[in-house]
């Protein structure tokens, strides 16, 4: 029919803007600042190990941290606001983007309208994939208090005043059962998060080109988790013990 | 063989929904899913009662209209290593006695039409946003005048070969129907004819996805699990390389 045009839904956003804000692109933002993060962690658990070295080498590094990391290309202390910097910007992206995601999953599989099945088996899903976002959150409730306590000392256990040495409050707070539990916890609820995500970051990236390679991530996760988890617990169970740090 | 069914019944799509218990008596384990279903439903008719409403046409597999999800897993496959749409699942894979639970796909972008009738509609829209390619009509070409190199022609074959029942969204924890649109980019991705558009049509097409209400990808692997193509979780990994590379490129600015 001549002069007749087809009548088309359309956005005011281009097609390049409309792929841009594509659930994809989140899931990319995820995965990248989720690797930073591990990144991040991994860095972080080194460092802690460094307390069975002895109280000198652990204030050593402490101080190194925060004062002297790229100096003289940046002045005395800059590196360390950088870094949190980076790590926040990070985070925020990471939450931004997985609430993002939580509400079009919800949407999805059909929440809002009341959509569940009687009965539903998945064979696939690992219990790590299954709490990814209840675990999350339960991470940063965790992450808060963990800021609270070494960081701002806002919290504290055990006898130690505000300006004692890195190394003094580390054994003042792990000599408490309680304090070491709600670590354990912690550590498994970031174990789990690592164990999905670390495999589900490289797979967004496209690593993930065959069963071969799935299997390789796979691994790779069980690895990074598990290596978190042992390195992260070894300082703080060992005071706990009173093996080697006291 | 002696079989209980629970059955999804919804009269139409605002109405609320809920499991119907019916007995059968006499099943032939050579029966097919669907002809079970013919069963309870000559029955039912003779009594006079509203007969369950089912999709299907071809019944051996290929047009992909069938669907339902049989006892919490999507064409009642589940961990059986053979690829099968519902209806090419046999009763001789249930137990004499068996209660099976018949629920439709149930997922926000796919409204219960009736009972197990579900409107698949949001993957025609998926597709009508680039999974095509653009040529001329005309005297087809000759064949060997672009060649494939046989790998990707095996990809894109494989590909093609979904024929869209839907059974990943339904077993995706996210409602996503990333598997879906992995395939049908991969196929097109694969070929030379598929070239010239192929970073307009990923970003179109991923849109389109979202748009529709689809969830996002976690990479659990439930939707490639229950594939009756057996479409590779890998497809969405060419899917989410091809996406990150069209950012970089200006089709569909």
């Amino acid at each position: 029919m001549p002069g007749s045009v087809a009548l088309v839904a359309t956005t005011t956003l281009s097609m390049h803007a409309r792929a841009l804000h594509s659930l994809v692109v989140k899931k990319v933002v995820m995965a990248i600042t989720g690797l930073l993060l591990i990144g991040f962690l991994l860095m972080h658990m080194f460092g802690n190990l460094k307390v069975f070295i002895g109280p000198e080498a652990y204030n050593h590094y402490a101080e190194w941290l925060k004062q002297d990391i790229l100096y003289p290309i940046l002045p005395h202390g800059w590196f360390i606001w950088i870094f949190r910097a980076v790590i926040a910007v990070s985070l925020v992206l990471h939450i931004y983007c997985a609430t993002k995601l939580w509400q079009a999953s919800l949407r999805g599989r059909g929440a809002h309208d009341n959509k569940k099945y009687t009965k539903v088996r998945r064979p696939q899903q690992t219990i790590a994939a299954k709490v990814m976002r209840w675990g999350g959150l339960t991470l940063l409730l965790l992450l808060i208090f963990h800021i609270l306590m070494f960081t701002t000392q806002t919290i504290t256990f055990g006898n130690f005043k505000a300006g004692a040495t890195p190394y003094d409050m580390f054994t003042a707070s792990f000599e408490h059962w309680y304090v070491w539990a709600i670590y354990v916890l912690f550590m498994a609820a970031v174990s789990l998060h690592v164990r999905h995500g670390f495999y589900s970051a490289f797979t967004t990236l496209g690593a993930n080109v065959g069963p071969q390679a799935r299997v390789f991530l796979n691994g790779l996760a069980y690895f990074a988790a598990a290596l978190i988890f042992v390195g992260f617990m070894l300082p703080p169970t060992a005071v706990l013990f009173g093996l080697g740090v006291s | 063989m002696k079989i209980t069914l629970r059955i999804w019944r919804q009269a139409d799509r605002e109405a609320v929904g809920g499991l119907q218990t019916y007995q059968l008596d006499n099943v032939s384990e050579d029966m097919s899913f669907l002809e079970l279903l013919d069963m309870l439903n000559e029955q039912l008719t003779a009594q006079d009662l509203e007969p369950v409403a089912f999709d299907n046409d071809c019944r051996e597999g290929i047009c992909g209209m069938c669907g339902v999800v049989v006892n919490g897993a999507p064409h009642g496959r589940y961990d059986s290593s053979v690829p099968t749409t519902t209806c090419q699942l046999h009763m001789r894979s249930f137990q004499d006695g068996a209660v099976i639970d018949v629920e439709p796909w149930k997922a926000g972008p796919f409204p219960i039409i009736k009972d197990l009738v579900v409107d698949r509609s949001a993957f025609d829209h998926i597709i009508q946003a680039g999974g095509y390619i653009s040529v001329n009509t005309g005297a087809a070409p000759e064949a060997h005048s672009t060649p494939a190199p046989k790998r990707q022609a095996d990809r894109a074959f494989d590909n093609a070969t979904c024929v869209g029942c839907g059974a990943c969204v339904a077993a995706c924890p996210n409602g996503s129907a990333m598997l879906f649109t992995a395939a049908k980019v991969t196929h097109l991705a694969m070929l030379p004819q598929g070239q010239p558009e192929r970073m307009r049509r990923i970003k179109a097409m991923v849109a389109a996805h979202d748009e529709a209400g689809f969830g996002g990808c976690t990479n659990i692997g439930e939707c490639a699990s229950v594939c009756p193509k057996q479409i590779p979780l890998a497809s969405i990994g060419q899917l989410n390389r091809d996406l990150i590379a069209s950012l970089f490129k200006g089709d569909g600015k």
